[in-house]
């Protein structure tokens, strides 16, 4: 007996999930390059992407709530709905942050341009290369690429770390571009929070997939990785 | 208080067919068990295993080793010894339909030769009390029927009826599937409360009752057990994929 109306259900909440990671995933990429060529354009085009993203996490909660009260999913499927509902939260809340470098972006175009040692691209690059790996694990249910994200969240917050040492050192050597390096400072710290959405999403691949809670390095036993059904 | 229940290599046939194979699990003294499946799995089989009612079937048969505490069921104990020590409880409410209430609860303590009225009066007050029955029929004891209690009234009075003999051991075999969502609920609540004084091994086909009544579950496919685990195990992780498969709806 195959529940088709619940299948169709979880179809549709991944797809809904999907269709909001890449409003996420856009909406950083789009701060980030409004970041590089000073874009004002781009920065607003992230404050519309936002508005779309809170509707899609209020539809997708919806459904999510709508299939817990009327279909009492167990095993994995249960595990699947809660994995979207949390990795729907943590791409709202990327959503925000893309919001707080497109804001930090319009505050620096206001102001002389400054050469400051931190290189906000290479940084984007590998918490935009996060949040995809974190969704192509979801797209595929696999947790060896779950865990693959969660290996590079260390080497974006030796980037953060860095980034902070040099641009505090900048602001006092060159106290004239100190608005410039806070804001720079802050659109590293946005983007290291992002990559720790990006992980949060990859642990909840991994709950979901194998039954495992990974989070807070809280050493478990992982399960030997099982086919996810057909929720996957 | 309720024993354990240990149940090794137990196998069971209907004439020639093999309807359990080689089950071997526990369940622990004063906690409810579930035991799950499609039809035909052999749920039911297995737990009129436990107090030897499968054998009253024509041509079944039923080996291995089955211990209630310190009772060896298939070991030179008699049927009436052990269904004294277990009550049960059956899918359809079977109230004596021409006996009064009380002496619905009262009958197996009478047939047992227990005649001491003022005694008989505590026993069935306090078992009507445990089934959470004795506030809506104290006033009509004796002169209403157990027929003409509703479904639910009826299978608590069953329930008290099996409290009665002052078992250890209630089997369940679906007891809320005929009761409306209001009485499966005072059931529920009932099972809960009884573990605290017996061992509960309740036979369901609905998941969400396994999942909120017992604290382990055993799921059973084709006349095997397929995995018995703690319930929130086999609720969110379970080890085998067919567990997986069922609880989920995926067939059965």
């Amino acid at each position: 007996m195959m529940r088709t109306r619940f299948q169709q259900g979880l179809d549709d909440l991944r797809s809904r999930l999907l269709r909001m990671g890449g409003l996420a995933e856009q909406a950083v990429d789009r701060a980030c390059q409004a970041y590089i060529d000073r874009d004002l354009s781009r920065c607003q085009l992230v404050l519309e992407d936002e508005s779309q993203i809170n509707a899609a996490e209020r539809d997708i909660d919806e459904l999510a709530f709508d299939l817990l009260a009327l279909q009492q999913p167990a095993a994995v499927d249960l595990r699947f709905i809660l994995a979207v509902t949390k990795i729907n939260s943590d791409l709202e809340r990327v959503g925000d942050q893309a919001v707080n470098i497109a804001e930090r972006v319009m505050d620096m175009v206001e102001l002389p341009k400054a050469d400051l040692p931190i290189d906000i691209a290479r940084m984007a690059a590998a918490v935009s290369a996060m949040v995809r790996r974190s969704l192509e694990s979801f797209i595929e249910g696999k947790a060896e690429l779950a865990q693959a994200v969660l290996e590079m969240d260390n080497v974006v917050d030796r980037m953060r770390d860095e980034a902070f040492i040099t641009l505090v050192k900048t602001m006092n050597d060159r106290p004239e571009v100190t608005r410039q390096a806070l804001d720079a400072l802050l659109i590293a710290r946005n983007l290291e929070r992002v990559a720790d959405h990006a992980t949060n999403i990859a642990e909840d691949v991994i709950f979901w997939v194998r039954g495992a809670d990974v989070r807070h390095n809280v050493p478990q036993e992982i399960p030997a990785a099982q086919p996810a059904g057909d929720t996957r | 208080m309720g024993v354990g229940i240990k149940v090794e290599k137990l196998n069971a046939w209907f004439g020639k067919t093999q309807a359990l194979h080689e089950i071997t699990m526990e369940a622990p003294a004063n906690h409810a068990t579930a035991v799950i499946g499609p039809s035909g799995c052999g749920k039911s089989t297995f737990v009129r295993c436990l107090n030897r009612m499968h054998e009253t079937i024509p041509d079944a048969k039923a080996e291995g080793r089955v211990m209630i505490g310190d009772l060896d069921v298939y070991n030179g104990t008699s049927p009436v010894q052990i269904r004294r020590r277990i009550g049960m409880v059956f899918q359809k409410p079977n109230p004596f339909p021409t006996m009064s209430i009380y002496d619905n609860v009262a009958a197996g303590l009478k047939l047992n030769g227990f005649h001491d009225r003022r005694k008989l009066n505590e026993i069935v007050e306090h078992s009507l009390k445990v089934a959470a029955l004795w506030d809506e029929v104290k006033d009509t004891l004796h002169k209403k029927s157990g027929a003409s209690l509703s479904g639910g009234q009826q299978q608590r009075l069953c329930i008290a009826r099996a409290l009665a003999v002052q078992p250890e051991v209630l089997l369940m075999d679906e007891p809320c599937s005929a009761l409306d969502p209001i009485s499966t609920g005072k059931i529920e609540e009932l099972i809960f409360q009884l573990k605290e004084d017996f061992t509960i091994v309740i036979v369901t086909h609905n998941m969400q009752q396994a999942s909120r009544v017992a604290e382990f579950t055993g799921f059973f496919l084709l006349g095997r057990l397929i995995e018995f685990d703690k319930t929130e195990k086999i609720f969110t992780t379970p080890s085998d994929k067919r567990t997986e498969d069922y609880v989920t709806g995926r067939f059965g």
